[in-house]
């Protein structure tokens, strides 16, 4: 009697489990083979040499490329973090009282997150570069009598990754302020009326209904800028065309040059379970963080 | 390769007519992504009848060794070596394999070059001229290269270009001067763990790009330089000099047909050993060893190479021919990239190969020199360790 329901569930699941199999467990089992061996990527794995944890031992005791381009990401993540994320709050809570043309200014802030990162990149190159002549930006800093302020933002490796995290938020902010915007609008409007009648300040209303309703929102953008910015490198890739002698380089890019460049797919795939794991503490960490947060906040 | 779609359909086409054997090319661009597809079509055991290997001679090897690629020694050799005979030995060079080779590889033949190149130095003629030289003498040293330096400023141009983001062009360039300065056996030697990176004359070569930034050739923006930004701003005359390989030629006059320029070994920094520049066989095809049609497709790659069709690829493509029996008028850019594969080298003809992490090591710090972030010594004295690492980790293996 009950079997048939439990099995015509699991029926209706199948699909989503093969896929899910088929898509993500496998190779993710496949890579993690991968990984402890010396392989590359050409011949039979089996026929490779087994190193066991080789390739683990070999990142955290001697690959300094690998956890300087995990920094360089952390860096760019902490700016989009803040800079990114709190713009896009402020204009998401702007957009969301009745300003003028707040639909228009909703188009527009999601412009940037549509485009495709390499062209973003290859425009943003030829507007802030001199490596064509283009140089827009140092032109403006001229004509406004700014030129002492020209330089050579992504050739010069002091500059080069605050400009790369600067451009990152101008192309990501659009998404994290369409999902704010979204968690305020779901915030009932009577809250803030009844605290106004109770005479509570803006900052009130902020600390008391806004932050605590607004928290799974925060901490959903906040884990989803970390695991965006850490993995992103086609950015990078259409602005300075590489990793700049280290400067530039961020996992992805790093996982993708050990792979392509010197043919180390076992080394390139334990990188990727080691980028892996590192996103997945972070994001744990962040959500356990979050919730004390909330329940503080009550 | 991109650029030559429409010449490679027409020879399909030709070979149709002739042979009724249809061939579909497909050709793909940037080279690192079509490497990564050829790797994924050999695990997917869906390799084309025909192809090319894009990479360094090691993993040309493992694809030998894997069994995806036919030997193609018993059809090289056939007829008094007919078809070998066709070839530049520079040009067949890249594809063979030699008797106790230390890559393992049985040796023989295993692919057919299509054409050659020379990376060399290129200077543009107009630019010299108002730069106050004799555009037919370019810098024949490094002192009278590096002189130039002020000169290039104060016209506010660009001194050498080149896409040195790619770290194989950077080596490519460090490699033609470490021969020029300390000769190919104390290269090698290098390559076998006998020499440090760290000898004098490593720090000499490494210390070539600190001087050329100080002189004002280069800027740290050739660190960021795709190498078609290079050709780009080489072909829209803002730069003097460029360091680029044969292909360029067809982009060139595809960018600016009217660019007067010549080509030139890049200019020697000492008199003790001649200057090498990389060249050797261009592009080169293999046939699919698991193929239904290897009898075919040896035919048509044999049909391929004729003289007659090389002579057409040449003209059509301006790059320089692999068979040494074709005859056609090559344009004079081009006789001086071909006189210069008199001097050409190729790290896939040296027997050894440097490991990648250190090639990666090499090309990361010189960039870091330029960026003047490092000192010649630093960089060198990294690249030293990071070899004496592998050098243990072979040996433990």
């Amino acid at each position: 009697m009950k079997l048939k329901p439990t099995l015509s569930n699991y029926v209706f699941i199948l699909p989503a489990v093969v896929i899910f199999t088929v898509f993500y467990i496998i190779p993710f089992l496949f890579i993690l083979r991968v990984s402890f061996f010396d392989w590359d990527g050409i011949g039979n794995l089996n026929s490779a040499a087994f190193v066991g944890f080789d390739n683990f031992k070999e990142i955290f005791l001697h690959d300094s490329n690998w956890w300087q381009s995990i920094r360089n990401a952390g860096w760019i993540t902490l700016i989009a973090l803040t800079f990114q994320n709190v713009l896009a709050f402020l204009l998401a809570a702007a957009c969301d009282r009745a300003v003028k043309f707040r639909n228009f200014y909703r188009a527009v802030f999601f412009i940037p997150p549509v485009l495709s990162e390499i062209v973003v990149g290859m425009v943003w190159r030829f507007i802030i570069n001199d490596v064509d002549g283009a140089n827009i930006v140092n032109n403006f800093l001229v004509n406004i009598g700014l030129g002492r302020f020209v330089h050579n933002w992504l050739s010069d490796p002091h500059t080069a990754l605050n400009t790369i995290a600067i451009i990152h938020c101008w192309k990501g902010f659009g998404w994290a302020f369409l999902i704010f915007l979204a968690g305020l609008q779901t915030i009932p409007r009577e809250f803030y009326e009844a605290a106004r009648l109770d005479g509570a300040n803006s900052w009130q209303l902020f600390k008391n209904i806004t932050m605590p309703l607004l928290t799974p929102v925060v901490v959903l953008v906040a884990i989803l800028t970390i695991l965006g910015t850490m993995q992103s490198f086609v950015l990078i890739l259409g602005l300075v065309g590489g990793e700049l002698a280290g400067y530039t380089s961020v996992p992805v890019l790093r996982i993708l040059t050990v792979m392509r460049d010197s043919s180390h797919f076992g080394y390139a795939c334990a990188l990727g379970i080691n980028l892996g794991i590192i996103l997945m503490a972070v994001s744990f960490i962040q959500y356990s963080f979050s919730r004390k947060a909330r329940n503080y906040l009550g | 390769m991109t650029d030559r779609d429409s010449v490679f359909q027409d020879l399909a086409r030709r070979y149709e007519r002739l042979s009724g054997v249809k061939i579909d090319f497909e050709l793909f661009a940037p080279s690192d992504s079509y490497s990564q597809k050829v790797r994924a079509a050999a695990q997917g055991r869906n390799l084309p009848d025909i192809f090319g290997v894009l990479s360094e001679k090691k993993d040309f090897a493992s694809f030998i060794k894997a069994g995806y690629v036919l030997d193609l020694t018993p059809y090289m050799d056939e007829n008094n070596s007919a078809w070998r005979n066709e070839f530049f030995t520079r040009a067949l060079a890249v594809d063979e394999f030699k008797e106790g080779n230390s890559y393992g590889v049985k040796p023989g033949v295993y692919g057919v070059p299509i054409d050659m190149v020379a990376i060399m130095m290129l200077y543009n003629k107009t630019l010299l001229k108002r730069l106050g030289l004799d555009p037919e003498r370019p810098p024949q040293t490094f002192t009278e290269f590096l002189a130039l330096g002020k000169k290039i400023k104060a016209a506010n141009l660009q001194g050498l270009v080149s896409g040195w983001v790619e770290l194989w062009l950077v080596n490519c360039f460090a490699s033609n001067y470490a021969f020029n300065i300390m000769g190919r056996d104390k290269v090698l030697a290098t390559l076998r763990g006998e020499v440090p990176y760290t000898d004098p004359d490593w720090i000499k070569v490494f210390a070539l790009f600190k001087r050329m930034k100080e002189a004002g050739i280069i800027s740290n923006r050739v660190v960021s330089m795709i190498n078609k930004t290079a050709e780009q701003i080489f072909a829209s005359g803002k730069a003097v000099f460029a360091f680029n390989g044969s292909w360029c030629v067809n982009v060139y006059k595809g960018m600016n047909p009217n660019l007067d320029y010549g080509a030139i070994l890049p200019p020697k920094a000492s008199d003790k050993f001649p200057m090498a520049v990389w060249g050797g066989a261009g592009s080169s095809f293999v046939v699919n060893a698991h193929s239904k049609n290897k009898e075919e497709a040896v035919k048509f790659l044999k049909w391929l190479t004729e003289p007659a069709q090389q002579a057409y690829l040449a003209r059509a493509t301006n790059n320089l021919p692999a068979n040494k029996q074709c005859r056609y008028k090559m344009p004079k850019i081009l006789k001086g990239f071909s006189k210069a594969v008199d001097y050409s080298t190729h790290p896939n003809t040296w027997g050894i190969s440097e490991f990648p992490i250190v090639n990666e090591a090499l090309g990361r710090g010189i960039q870091s020199i330029i960026l003047g972030e490092k000192t010649p010594e630093q960089a060198a004295l990294e690249v030293q360790k990071i070899k004496e690492r592998e050098m243990a980790k072979r040996r433990k293996r």
